[in-house]
């Protein structure tokens, strides 16, 4: 039985709750933006599965800038959050305190 | 139509078959004799001197975002390749602005001492 | 050329292609110039000048480039000049500011041009494609210039929160455009219209417009979105802060507007409702939660949320009047936000930070123009007249009453009574209490240009607003609605 576009929209859906519930829940900020990337692969999936249901290639198209631009975030987050561990000696978002959260 | 696959299947069964057989039959054969030294993690022939999980280096890191960055753009050359033929020149020119723009930091990196094994 | 890219294409785009071209030359005259030259802010400013004069060819143009990926027509030109004259000020504070603070100029220069850049997108795009692009290539340039003062913990963690919350937004924003494009089989904005026309019970359409609206609503700090922007606003470089507060939320309003009215006309009465709630909570808390403030960066942060909410009020209209109305208030912010963010550098100085209450005691003394500036500007941000932020108030809340929100106007005009209290209340540490301490204020001829220019900024369009209007009202009519809005109703 081929899976239909109904499916792969409620994978995709869970992918990103999935996601979205571990930005908020986890507690370490690599595991935060790994969550971020969680959420944007369960967009990528919505783009090629409508998109081949469509037989059209945009939703394709779509996705390769997505994974570029999400390639380049995680490469600036990621420095970002290095430099952070350098001031702080800890990834625990709750123990920012210079400025109120 | 399914016949195509019957090479790959072939394959597929030798390979795995090839490497069990030599699983299972060095197993049969070989002396069973450990130490200390036998146990160690094998890297490259070095006596490993610290534990694995250790501090890295900053520079992997930054190594490993340059590349991060460059190696992803390759996803563009690839639909790029397949078209070539109907692109023509427009399609070479524009690759080479896209690769000069990379370029471009790339050098910035460069100069900045970013690729240096300090 | 292959099909649906013609010659023609790339000359429309001129104005991008500069800029990219400028970016790259401030990035390799970085390695070629002797280290902590002043040079670069120049060549900084030479690549903006040549993108504003690139841009005078397409005074009237209206077309869509490359089958409809960018449009270039009045609208995207309003904002892009407003993008390049943020740009160019910012780079006349950055100067003095990075050199007190010890940053390589650098990076920081090309990366302004980058995010300026992605902001032209923005203001063009009518395809998803496009939009996204743009929007990524501005955030991901702010989200490493809030973290550029390296030894400087606050604004470090201001681009850790930056960042982190503004991935979270893209990926819910994203997930809309996802459904956007499932539900219509096309990215294009214009087209895409079209097809929503008759959906609009679908609940799935309905939850890519929520999801939609929250995605924008972190990008603008509209509450309850807007936790990151005090933060970030507090704790990044100055001038960075300056440059976010009115570049990419004018950038934000830009794409916002695009994709509602261009894309979603058939779904207005869903988020017209939206964006009222929006509107309200946000000039609402935005305001008292700005009373309280010490900190001039974080205050301005509260009241930047504030104005988000008075903007959207032109959304909700969104009546070629109220677009106007918005174009014209976001362009009287830049010069009054620009202006106050001036100010605050030019407090900077090697021995004090100069952004709390405090540091402003008895500024008429020390600096009597500084302090007669920082009243201009706060009278504006007050909406005071004969000041420009009264005019832009006066058409914004003239918009929603036309289009017959009279409570949104109320609630408008009540709020900019409340936000008149901390306004006033920096007027009076400036006028009425003893000098602070620290060295002498001194301003720069760099730091001079562009207060100078956001002075007469905010005197001119408050005395002689009519050019801007006409100016605003046409740009507002190229929008694209007309032709879509009419055929639903």
């Amino acid at each position: 039985m081929m899976p239909t576009l109904n499916d792969y929209l409620v994978l995709s859906a869970i992918l990103f709750a999935i996601g979205t519930a571990g930005v908020f829940v986890r507690r370490n900020l690599i595991t935060i933006l790994l969550s971020i990337e969680i959420m944007l692969n369960a967009v990528n999936l919505t783009f090629v599965a409508f998109g081949r249901a469509l037989g059209a290639v945009d939703g394709q198209i779509l996705v390769f800038f997505v994974m570029t631009v999400a390639a380049a975030e995680a490469a600036v987050g990621l420095a970002i959050v290095i430099d952070l561990f350098r001031h702080r000696e800890s990834l625990n978002p709750d123990s920012f305190a210079s400025l109120k959260w | 139509m399914l016949s195509a696959y019957i090479p790959i299947a072939i394959f597929v069964v030798v390979a795995t078959g090839f490497a069990l057989f030599t699983l299972v039959f060095s197993s049969l054969l070989h002396p069973e004799k450990y130490n200390k030294v036998k146990l160690e993690p094998y890297e490259c022939g070095i006596e490993p001197m610290t534990d694995a999980r250790d501090r890295y280096s900053i520079r992997y890191y930054l190594v490993a975002m340059l590349f991060v960055i460059f190696d992803v753009e390759t996803v563009f050359m690839f639909p790029w390749a397949v078209i070539f033929n109907k692109l023509l020149l427009f399609g070479l020119i524009e690759m080479l602005v896209f690769i000069f723009i990379l370029l471009v930091g790339y050098y910035y990196a460069w100069q900045k001492g970013a690729l240096e094994w300090v | 050329m292959p099909p649906g890219i013609s010659t023609s294409d790339f000359y429309y785009i001129l104005p991008e292609l500069v800029l990219t071209g400028g970016a790259l030359l401030v990035l390799i005259a970085d390695v070629l110039l002797p280290r902590g030259s002043k040079a670069l802010a120049w060549v900084t400013l030479l690549a903006i000048g040549a993108t504003i004069a690139s841009l005078v060819p397409f005074g009237s143009t209206h077309v869509e480039v490359a089958h409809g990926l960018l449009a270039v027509d009045q609208f995207a030109l309003f904002f892009k000049i407003v993008f390049l004259g943020a740009a160019a000020l910012t780079v006349l504070m950055s100067v003095r500011y990075l050199e007190i603070e010890g940053a390589s100029p650098g990076e920081y220069y090309f990366l302004i041009l980058c995010a300026t850049l992605g902001m032209m997108i923005m203001a063009g795009g009518i395809d998803l494609l496009t939009i996204f692009i743009g929007l990524e290539t501005m955030a991901v340039s702010f989200y490493i210039l809030a973290g550029f003062i390296k030894p400087n913990q606050r604004s470090n963690e201001a681009a850790v929160k930056y960042f982190l919350l503004g991935a979270f937004s893209l990926g819910i924003l994203l997930y809309g455009m996802s459904i956007m494009y499932g539900l219509s089989g096309t990215t294009n904005l214009r087209t895409m219209a079209t097809a929503f026309v008759g959906q609009e019970r679908d609940p799935r359409l309905v939850l890519a417009v929520i999801l939609v609206v929250a995605g924008l609503g972190f990008k603008i700090a509209a509450v309850p979105f807007h936790m990151w922007a005090p933060d970030v606003y507090e704790g990044a470089p100055t001038p960075v802060t300056a440059f976010l507060s009115v570049g990419s939320k004018a950038a934000s309003f830009a794409m916002l507007l695009r994709i509602f009215l261009e894309g979603l006309p058939s779904m207005s009465a869903d988020w017209r409702l939206m964006f009222e709630v929006l509107a309200i909570v946000t000039m609402t808390i935005g305001n008292l939660a700005a009373l309280t403030q010490t900190n001039i960066k974080r205050m301005l942060a509260y009241s930047s949320i504030a104005h988000a909410g008075y903007i959207l009020i032109g959304v909700v209209a969104g009546t070629p009047r109220g677009v106007a109305a918005m174009l014209i208030y976001l362009l009287i912010y830049a010069f009054m936000q620009l202006g106050a963010f001036t100010i605050i550098i030019i407090m900077r100085r090697q021995d004090v930070v100069g952004d709390e209450l405090k540091d402003f005691s008895g500024l008429h003394i020390r600096h009597p123009f500084a302090a007669f500036a920082m009243l201009l500007f706060m009278l504006s941000l007050g909406g005071i007249p004969p000041t420009a932020g009264f005019m832009g108030k006066f058409w914004l809340f003239g918009a929603a009453i036309d289009a017959g929100y009279v409570r949104l106007a109320v609630i408008g005009v009540l709020n900019s009574a409340i936000s008149l209290y901390y306004y006033i209340r920096l007027v009076v540490f400036m006028y009425l209490k003893p000098q602070g301490a620290g060295s002498p204020v001194t301003t720069s001829p760099s730091l001079g240009i562009a207060l100078a220019v956001a002075v007469i900024g905010t005197i001119f369009l408050g005395v002689y607003p009519r050019l801007l209007f006409d100016l605003a009202e046409m740009s507002a009519r190229t929008l694209g609605v007309a032709a879509v809005t009419a055929a639903i109703r």
